[in-house]
């Protein structure tokens, strides 16, 4: 019994001494994590808490909100343009994958390669990500004029016909993917330069003693040595695709034909053309739940990696 | 030590920064009920729309008027002025309602009207209108504002649609400026003279994105004497031979004709910059249409006329006005109408102080706002004022004054016109971009989507 009890008493006396302790040691620590928890709260976690309670609500932010169920969300399935904006959406995501995840993975590669100029070039491959997206999508915009664009001259000096890109319903959503992917390529090169730079050389040089060329160097060691950090931008890059915006309210505003309208446009729709802010919440609450899916792999991922 | 102290500072700083963007509802009171009541303090408004930096003779018309008006009415006062452009945002709207910040007197533009007045945003006035003198003589663009019985705003600049075209291209293309087109026939084959001038030159420009190209369409059906919704707002009403009719124009003149050009203009803006290029023939356009060319576009004002929209039976009504925030006082809402009286309304004063405006070399003459029916006092005020300061060419004007004369209004179709429009720019785009265009499938499958649209409003 006393026995028990000395080492008990000793415990109950010691834990607040290490308590205080640890809180002392680490009280920078906390006072910075502070500060970016009040951020969060305040700039992340109470908007989406809000956008989950406006969802269910009718509000005119002049009387009381009105608790309504699902009817922002009956609103919003009957909407002829919901489905569109999904399907336009998911499609924007598949080829701005195959193109801006494909593409900046090869730049990077070439890049790595380069014996010259690498740092210029770095530069080159970077700057449209240091230009302002409203900037670089107007340029886009006169890049792609029927009558004297940039794209339909370059395929007239090759006695090709020029393609009518925005104004098609066929070529519209791709036209976007080429602006989103040129927009954006500059930071995925630069992580996947950075992932193979870490690649220890001693592995090419073994492949390349077993007679392995260019295409089995990278099929063998490049991609199984970047195969974690492919996967998290693959998943990085599904959440900011999907979010797709900026392109289609400059260059087409989701026309033709609602060729080009995508979930958030559809929001921004709802909330301020519509006067419907409640419908564009229950929206963006519907797209929260889909990226929340690809944000759990993600984590998981993440998770997986540092075990 | 130095670390624990610096990081307890960030801390409060933060913590305070956060409560103090909490905390902060505006500086203002002049939004909020109860601001202006109690004893001899003056009545606390505010307003906006003051006419931006870069409209320097504007600006400083409407500074003075704030500043005589205070003086000319002591116990009120303006105490928040704000110069946003455009001055009814519709992303700002509901934030600035909501956190307080909203204007006791706010801009509107007709599309936005019934809307507001549905869900309960602007303020009931009807109690007050009778102590607006000019009130009396309003022409229909005040039922625009009303709702079963009830006032809910004022409207200050009212017109009715037209043919804007450019004279010079005209001109150049071996046409008469002066014998602008009568009907759509005659619009068609100006169009494809003007395109036959070169690269670059477009015959007739078209909205076709954005709810704008829905905004056109109904004009142009309205000009043909069809409608967008039926009388009770219930169900679609444009797939009919009007309906047919808009489109398939457009849809000759693109394909067939080539005048329209390969550019799509997906908002107000961006036909405006083509207008102001000096390389566009003709667009559908109310005579602000001409102003904005000149003042915000850099177009050379007197290549510019407008006539009569081409065999119109209707004429689409565009305008704007003003309303009163919902959660002011009853004495604020007072002091705001009367605000709007003497800045938009009474004639001599204000924004209708022609005298002043012709010397501060604002453009006089121009047909609008069209705001009193012409037998009345203050219509008559206005026009004799307005002819007697003319400083613009009027001959620019005239064709359409001529030719919209006794042809009447009509108003946007409802208070879900943003919605209707949405689902019209896809008939109005696939005309523009698609020659295999099913005019007919265009009209039935938009039509099935507005009454969807209509029955869940329901």
């Amino acid at each position: 019994m006393t026995t028990a009890s000395v080492p008990a008493a000793s415990g109950r006396r010691g834990q607040p001494t290490r308590l205080r302790r640890a809180v002392k040691r680490n009280l920078t620590a906390y006072g910075f994590l502070c500060g970016a928890l009040i951020c969060f709260a305040l700039f992340s976690w109470y908007p989406m808490v809000r956008e989950v309670i406006l969802s269910f609500q009718k509000t005119n932010f002049v009387d009381p909100p009105e608790w309504v169920g699902l009817e922002n969300f009956r609103t919003i399935l009957q909407d002829p343009a919901f489905w569109p904006a999904w399907i336009n959406t998911a499609l924007f995501t598949l080829l701005a994958l195959v193109c801006g995840f494909g593409i900046p993975f090869i730049t990077a590669i070439v890049l790595n390669e380069l014996r010259h100029a690498r740092a210029y070039l770095r530069f080159v491959v970077y700057l449209p990500v240091i230009l302002p997206p409203a900037v670089a999508v107007l340029l886009f915009q006169w890049f792609y004029n029927p009558d004297y664009g940039l794209f339909n001259q370059i395929l007239g000096f090759f006695h090709l016909s020029g393609l009518q890109w925005l104004n098609s319903t066929s070529t519209a959503l791709i036209s976007l993917v080429i602006v989103s992917t040129w927009m954006n390529m500059g930071t995925g090169t630069l992580i996947y330069l950075a992932a193979l730079q870490t690649i220890p050389s001693e592995l090419y040089e073994a492949a390349e003693l077993d007679g392995a060329g260019l295409f089995k160097r990278i099929r063998h060691v490049t991609i199984p040595q970047t195969r974690l950090i492919l996967l998290v931008m693959l998943l990085l890059q599904i959440v900011a695709t999907m979010q797709v915006f900026i392109e289609p309210y400059l260059l087409t505003g989701g026309g033709p034909e609602n060729a080009t309208v995508s979930v958030v446009y559809l929001m921004y729709q709802y909330a301020f053309s519509f006067g419907n802010l409640n419908g564009g919440n229950a929206l963006g609450l519907m797209l929260m739940i889909v990226l929340m899916v690809f944000s759990a792999i993600y984590l998981r991922v993440s998770r997986d990696n540092t075990v | 030590m130095k670390s624990h102290k610096l990081s307890l500072l960030l801390v409060t700083g933060l913590t305070l920064t956060a409560a103090a963007a909490c905390g902060s509802d505006d500086g203002d009171d002049g939004g909020r009920p109860g601001a202006a009541s109690g004893g001899t303090a003056p009545v606390s408004i505010s307003v906006n729309c003051e006419p931006p930096k870069t409209n320097k003779a504007q600006r400083a018309t409407f500074e003075e008027d704030l500043a005589a008006f205070q003086k000319e009415n002591p116990d009120i006062k303006i105490s928040k002025v704000t110069d946003a452009f455009p001055c009814y945002d519709p992303r700002t709207f509901e934030p600035k309602l909501a956190s307080g910040d909203l204007e006791t007197v706010f801009f509107v533009n007709f599309p936005n009207v019934g809307r507001l007045i549905e869900s309960g945003q602007a303020a009931d006035i009807t109690p007050y209108v009778d102590e607006i003198k000019t009130f009396p003589d309003y022409n229909s663009s005040i039922d625009l504002f009303k709702k079963d019985g009830k006032i809910y705003g004022l409207p200050t600049d009212g017109y009715g649609m037209g043919l804007v075209y450019n004279k010079e291209v005209f001109t150049k293309a071996g046409l008469d400026p002066n014998t602008p087109p009568k009907t759509w026939a005659e619009v068609r084959a100006a169009a494809k003279k003007i395109a036959e001038l070169g690269p670059g030159y477009v015959g007739y420009g078209e909205y076709s994105g954005n709810n704008v190209g829905g905004w056109h369409f109904t004009a142009s059906i309205y000009g043909r004497g069809g409608s967008v919704i039926t009388p009770d707002g219930k169900k679609a009403a444009f797939n009919t031979p009007e309906g047919k009719a808009v489109l398939e124009n457009l849809h000759q003149m693109r394909w067939v004709d080539n005048s329209m050009g390969s550019q799509l203009y997906i908002d107000w803006p961006a036909l405006m910059k083509a207008m102001a290029g000096g390389k566009m023939g003709m667009m559908l356009g109310a005579p602000d249409v001409l102003i904005a060319l000149r003042n915000d576009f850099g177009g050379k004002f007197e290549n510019y006329a407008i006539t009569a929209q081409p065999e119109a039976k209707a004429l689409f009504n565009g305008g704007a006005g003003y309303m009163i925030n919902p959660k002011a006082t009853p004495e604020q809402i007072k002091a705001g109408l009367k605000w709007i009286e003497y800045e938009f309304l009474t004639p001599g004063k204000g924004q209708l102080d022609y005298v002043r405006a012709k010397g501060a070399n604002l453009t006089v003459g121009q047909p609008y706002p069209d705001l009193y029916r012409p037998d009345t006092p203050s219509g008559q005020a206005v026009d004799e004022l307005r002819k007697a300061n003319a400083n613009i060419d009027a001959a620019q004007f005239a064709g359409w004054v001529e030719g919209s004369r006794g042809i009447p209004p009509k108003a946007e179709p409802g208070p879900y016109a943003q919605e209707i429009y949405k689902v019209l720019d896809t008939p109005m785009s696939a005309v523009l971009t698609r020659k295999d265009a099913d005019i007919d499938q265009l009209l039935s499958d938009a039509e099935a989507k507005v009454n969807s649209l209509l029955a869940s409003k329901s």
